[in-house]
């Protein structure tokens, strides 16, 4: 998704105004973002997999307009350099991770201590 | 003397690094803002079994109205993004249309979900119930303040562009609103996923 934009970008030297995005770009991005909320609906509203196969296609989905959303609307592969925006980003993702996952693996042990 | 006399270019240039520096730290707040929601969603990802014989998710959630929310959110995450490529395009009432179809999409999801909460009350699932309802009422009902809030943004800055036209600094906030307006549809999509879909499968 990004690579492309993003060398083609740095050729042009930083004074010149950063176009983000066109109405091409952003119509792709709806139309991902589109698919990729119908394909879960799909899936849990027919029963089409089993529990955890489900689980996995609402998570994969979600994920996937989240990077559509940040590289088609947010454009996060954009802009001057150092992109610190990214690196909060990334920051703020790994922390986030920490608190979901740390707080369901250690009240997992809540049956143990009761 | 000479040293105060400052050519217009150097003074936009001025202007511009200001407004550049001040959506670096917009993003801070959003990266802020989404460590503030991944604690709301650990509590609910930990507590959304405790329902404290009180109605689960699967009871109580109305398939139609979160999809129709779903919806009116995206859509309107893309219409703000129009609204910023008719600034770039420096027409002004397209910019404006597009800004008044994001806020009525908006506004419209918000309808819902406040029509959603006011029948969940009625049927006796308050935010006391249970543990669950507690944890469910508090994350969307911050997502749902978050929108409201973007919503007065949004019509503040409509008067704003009607007052002052197309210029560095309205540009920098109607580019903030719409990074605003975008993440705020990132996370809907986890609540669609996580409290929605994962509640009724």
């Amino acid at each position: 998704m990004s690579p492309h934009s993003d060398s083609h970008g740095h050729g042009h030297g930083h004074h010149e105004e950063h176009n983000h995005g066109s109405l091409k770009s952003y119509t792709i991005g709806f139309i991902i973002s589109i698919i990729l909320t119908v394909i879960p609906m799909l899936v849990v509203f027919n029963g089409l997999m089993s529990r955890t196969g489900t689980l996995l296609v609402i998570l994969v989905t979600a994920i996937l307009q989240l990077l559509v959303q940040l590289f088609f609307f947010m454009h996060i592969n954009e802009g001057e350099k150092p992109r610190y925006n990214v690196m909060a980003l990334v920051l703020g993702f790994v922390i986030v991770i920490t608190i979901v996952a740390g707080s369901v693996w250690i009240m997992s042990f809540n049956s143990v201590v009761q | 003397m000479q040293q105060h006399i400052v050519s217009p270019e150097v003074h936009e240039h001025h202007t511009q690094e200001q407004e550049s520096l001040k959506t670096a730290g917009f993003w801070l707040f959003l990266v802020s803002d989404t460590l503030l929601f991944g604690t709301l969603f650990a509590t609910y990802v930990v507590l959304v079994g405790h329902t404290n014989g009180g109605p689960s998710g699967k009871e109580l959630f109305e398939i139609p109205g979160f999809v129709a929310s779903t919806f009116l959110l995206l859509t309107s995450s893309f219409t703000s993004g129009l609204a910023v490529l008719q600034m770039q395009a420096k027409k002004l009432s397209g910019m404006i249309f597009w800004l008044i179809m994001t806020l009525l999409l908006g506004a419209a999801f918000l309808y819902l979900e406040v029509t959603e909460f006011v029948n969940l009350v009625h049927e006796g699932a308050n935010i006391g119930t249970s543990a669950f309802l507690s944890a469910f009422f508090t994350l969307v009902g911050t997502h749902g303040i978050h929108v409201t809030v973007g919503i007065f943004w949004c019509i503040g800055l409509i008067f704003q562009l009607r007052k002052h036209g197309i210029t560095t600094v309205t540009k920098r906030k109607i580019s903030n609103f719409s990074l605003y307006w975008h993440f705020l549809d990132v996370i809907w999509i986890f609540l669609f996923s996580v409290v929605y879909l994962m509640g009724v499968m």
